[in-house]
């Protein structure tokens, strides 16, 4: 027998022949991108990848990989890829979904399914703003935003979703920004890999209905991003600035070098740390604090769906395979001979 | 003084106590006697929603009846022959449906002074005459019960627990039941806490010896056997006949099942049965709410398994969006509703037929789908074998209707020899060679059931309109229609599944009495009673609502009257009204109970009669401001 081929994508194999319908300069373009160039270089298989969406901007995104996928219904994304994953824990199972469609009306599904540890890469694409509904500001949005349904601004606390995960107790938990393709790339190569949930938020940028929210964040990363490095310290600002916990433990900007702290005062990035310690970084928020990138958290643990089949396998294992016949018969029966009686 | 034997046709007998009582569990084993001595046998209980109700109060009491009988019998009993009232409010509640001159078995122990208020007694009715009309045995069966554990070292509170033990034993040897196999199986249930098995089998004997010895009961009766067709047998509740059928469906297809659920009365029960059939295959998921149980089928339905969630009225609510989904992407998922007392959270431990119109319509835009009922308990197994078959053959969604009479009532059911039911092999396309995702099968129009993991079939599903080919977003108008009429025209098919119409008697005649689901057993021994008067009255037994079964067209204009009975206010008669534009007259009850034979047979005599349904039909008047 011949040794099975390997097939090397390439990042037009990924693509399909419809039109991509987002507006023009949305941050959307360069995820799909980026997701198609990274997804060919980890050695994906197309028939084996299902990209599951629900419904905004961002859920068009399956109709654009050449893959198998599922653009279902608003919010319920995590939910059917949860059924997809539990009857064939083999497939590669991406979820597409935004600040609204994830956090929202479909809160609740996220939190059962990073919960669970169900084998779905989360991609939550956060402008904090529902686009397709043209522009009303979402769990994500910060107080005061002035959109079409908040006009003198809103007024409710945004949701942080790395908070949300971490809560969750989500397995792998990164976030990137969608012009950063090569921190985006090496995301998904970590998420890819990671047998459990991840969720990947993205700071993404809707051009028409909250254009720049990001900007600063994004073209001044180095003194807005605080990049997570595994065993190293947190530094920022070309390493002249750090985070360090206070003794009443809080986080604070501290210089670092001269006239500063010393390196070794800083919080040093664990990805395997305590949960405490992830919520402690992911509690870093604009515009107070530099926005934390990379990845926050990440352990293995054993996932819902594969739990879920073993405990099918040791059901069979235990009691041998169902025979139907014996099923049936389970219980109390009698037999009524030709008489009509009972025997 | 020697007990002399009478021989009876049939008995029905109730039940009834606190829920904290055990009646359930009563009635349950005296029904397996039945079942062991041969008779038929029809069950209904009927409980509070509260799981432990305040003890004594008239809200929680629970009840079992059960009708067993030496000839063939289709429902639990209009009214009970025999009435176990193991308290004040039990009586209270159970009295009016005991026929006159019934057997009341009384608890007087339960009937001290705190009872008799709580049961709104100004007086205690074994004392006062009240109960004249009826042959009163009162028996101290809680004080019977302490003294027959008297020296173990069971607590005050635990020996008073047996005491439903105490009246099965009784009722054991009212009916000359065989005790021995009781014993064995009391002892088997209590494995894990002997020395409460044993404490039970004391006071089942203590209830039995009693009633031999106590010189109060003069009969002992006798239901012999009944005649039934040969074969194995085994008694069964509509869950358990479901679930069962699910798994049999799975089979037959050659898939294994997926099932997810969300918690919900009537309904649970499938969840908890196919949970312990791991070993059949069966993959469970108790979901996180209802929506998510509804999206984790369809989204194992995309991925090749043959998927099912169960739910009753509100659940379903909560899944009509995700319903819809199904609709659209033309994936084939079985919806169980074990329909309840609606709306809202309404009764949810009383059974209804009022969520027809929710399976039919219940959804945005023009999504019809398959809706098929199930009409006994037993035959809760085949439609949930021909859901699937439906479900799977013709790519859609389908709604399977029960109802919380059938759901929890039992029958003797003969087991079907599964090897001789017909198989439909579901088959996955893997040759991609012009493949398009909504290309039908001529027949069925069913689209290819093309799953991920084959290479070449990769291609993109969703709730937005889809070309009528490629399967691509299209919101071109003519496309769109089209799409309409294709998912319409496709549950049209379906009908060539649906085989001869259940018709009971002559295809024309003075009354056609239309019924569909659990209501079937009311309704054809009423026809039944009917027909034995010499009265031209048929009835036809819908089994599939939507599509329509297309025997009806044939035989309903040849009636001078035509009724439609439901357990509402007339779902299925509006659609026929609309449909065949005959003055169909409905016969409704809405008050959480079944239709009991006498109340149909008594209407139909008055339609007879020159009467009109709605004369008969409406009980109380809304109540104005005055």
């Amino acid at each position: 027998m011949d040794a099975p081929k390997l097939v090397k994508l390439t990042k037009k194999d990924l693509e399909t022949d419809q039109d991509v319908r987002w507006c023009p300069g949305c941050g959307d373009y360069a995820i799909l991108a980026t997701v198609q160039r990274t997804l060919a270089t980890l050695g994906i298989k197309r028939e084996n990848t299902v990209f599951v969406s629900g419904i905004g901007c961002s859920s068009r995104f399956p109709y654009y990989m050449n893959t198998f996928g599922f653009h279902t219904i608003h919010g319920r994304a995590p939910a059917i890829a949860t059924g997809l994953k539990l009857a064939r824990p083999e497939l590669d199972v991406w979820v597409i979904t935004g600040d609204g469609d994830g956090l929202s009306i479909g809160g609740n599904h996220m939190l059962h399914a990073l919960r669970r540890n169900v084998g779905l890469k989360v991609i939550l694409f956060n402008n904090q703003i529902y686009g397709l509904t043209k522009g009303q500001y979402s769990p994500t949005s910060k107080v005061g935003t002035r959109a079409a349904s908040t006009p003198s601004g809103s007024i409710d606390h945004p949701l942080n979703p790395l908070q949300f995960a971490i809560g969750a107790g989500a397995t792998f938990i990164a976030r990137t920004t969608d012009t950063d393709a090569k921190g985006l790339a090496a995301i998904l190569d970590r998420a890819y890999k990671h047998q459990g949930s991840a969720l990947i938020e993205i700071l993404q940028n809707c051009p028409v209905f909250n254009d720049g929210v990001w900007d600063q964040v994004k073209d001044d990363a180095a003194n807005h991003q605080l990049p997570l490095v595994e065993g190293q310290p947190l530094l920022f600002a070309g390493g002249t600035k750090g985070i360090r916990l206070s003794s009443d433990l809080v986080p604070e900007i501290v210089n670092v070098g001269e006239g500063g702290v010393a390196p070794e005062a800083l919080l040093v990035h664990r990805e395997r740390g305590s949960s405490a310690y992830a919520h402690l970084i992911s509690s870093l928020t604009h515009p107070d604090f530099p926005v934390p990138v990379g990845v926050l958290h990440s352990h293995e643990k054993a996932t819902f769906d594969s739990m879920a089949h073993q405990q099918v396998a040791d059901a069979i294992a235990k009691q041998g395979k169902g025979e139907l016949g014996k099923l049936m018969l389970q219980g109390m029966t009698w037999e009524v001979g030709v008489d009509g009686i009972r025997a | 003084m020697e007990s002399k034997t009478q021989t009876l046709d049939r008995v029905v007998i109730r039940f009834a106590g606190d829920s904290g009582d055990g009646m359930q569990l009563t009635g349950t084993e005296f029904t397996k006697a039945a079942a062991e001595a041969g008779n038929d046998i029809s069950t209904f209980p009927d409980f509070p929603a509260e799981i432990r109700a305040p003890a004594g109060s008239l809200f929680g009491v629970s009840g079992f009846q059960l009708h067993f009988s030496s000839s063939e019998i289709h429902t639990p009993g209009d009214a009970p022959d025999v009435l176990v009232a193991m308290n004040p409010a039990a009586l209270k509640t159970n009295l009016k449906d005991l026929v006159d001159g019934g057997v009341l078995i009384i608890n007087t122990g339960a009937f001290i002074e705190a009872n008799l208020k709580k049961a709104n007694y100004a007086s205690n009715p074994i004392e006062d005459g009240s109960l004249a009309k009826y042959r009163v045995h009162a028996v101290d069966i809680s004080g019977l019960t302490v003294a027959a554990l008297d020296g173990t070292t069971l607590s005050t509170k635990e020996k008073g627990r047996s005491k439903n033990f105490f009246a099965l034993g009784l009722v054991f040897w009212m009916y000359g039941r065989e005790p021995e196999t009781e014993i064995r199986r009391i002892l088997q249930q209590f494995t894990k806490r002997p020395e409460l098995g044993d404490a039970n089998v004391k006071v089942f004997k203590a209830g039995y010896h009693f009633g031999e010895t106590a010189e109060v009961f003069q009969t002992v009766y006798k239901v012999p056997a009944a005649r039934f067709a040969p074969g194995t047998y085994r008694n069964i509740t509509g869950n358990e006949a479901l679930a069962l059928g699910l798994v049999a469906g799975g089979e037959l297809a050659g898939k294994a099942i997926f099932f997810a659920g969300y918690p919900i009365t009537p309904a649970s029960s499938i969840l908890h049965s196919l949970a312990k059939f791991k070993n059949y295959g069966v993959m469970t998921f108790q979901a996180e709410d209802e929506i998510a149980a509804m999206g984790a089928v369809i989204g194992a339905a995309y991925g090749g398994a043959l998927s099912v969630t169960a739910s009753s009225g509100p659940g379903v609510a909560l899944k009509g969006e995700a319903i819809g989904l199904a609709v659209m992407t033309e994936l084939p998922v079985v919806i169980v509703n074990v329909q309840r007392g609606g709306p809202s959270t309404g009764l949810p431990t009383k059974t209804e037929q009022s969520d027809l119109s929710q399976a039919l319509y219940g959804r945005n835009g023009e999504a019809p789908i398959p809706v098929i009922a199930a009409r006994s308990p037993g035959d809760c197994f085949y439609a949930a074998v021909e859901a699937l078959k439906v479900a799977s053959r013709y790519m859609v969604p389908v709604m399977l209707l029960s109802d919380g009479y059938i759901a929890n009532g039992s029958e003797p059911w003969p087991v079907p020899d599964v090897t001789k039911l017909d198989r439909f092999d579901v088959h996955h396309p893997t040759d991609p060679t012009g493949f398009h995702v909504y290309e039908r099968d001529p027949a069925t129009l069913a689209r290819a059931w093309a799953i991920p993991g084959t290479a070449g079939f990769e291609h993109r599903i969703g709730g937005i309109e889809k070309d009528s080919l490629t399967g691509n977003i299209s919101y071109d108008p003519a496309n769109h229609e089209k799409m309409v009429h294709t998912r319409a025209a496709k549950i049209e098919r379906i009908a060539q599944e649906c085989g001869e119409l259940d018709l009971r008697g002559e295809a024309s005649g003075d009354v056609l009495l239309i019924g569909w689901g659990g209501t079937f057993g009311s309704l054809r021994q009423a026809t039944e009673e009917l027909r034995g008067q010499g009265k031209k009255v048929s009835h036809a037994h819908l089994r599939w609502l939507s599509p329509l079964e297309p025997g009806l067209e044939k035989i309903i204009h040849n009636f001078k009257h035509v009724v439609c009975a439901e357990l509402n206010l007339g779902q299925l008669r509006a659609l026929l009204r609309a449909k065949f534009l005959l003055d169909i007259q409905g016969l409704n009850k809405v008050q959480g109970q079944p239709f009991k034979v006498r109340e149909v047979v008594a209407a139909i005599e008055q339609l007879l009669g020159g009467a009109r349904l709605s004369e008969v039909n409406v009980p109380t008047a809304p109540t104005a401001r005055a």
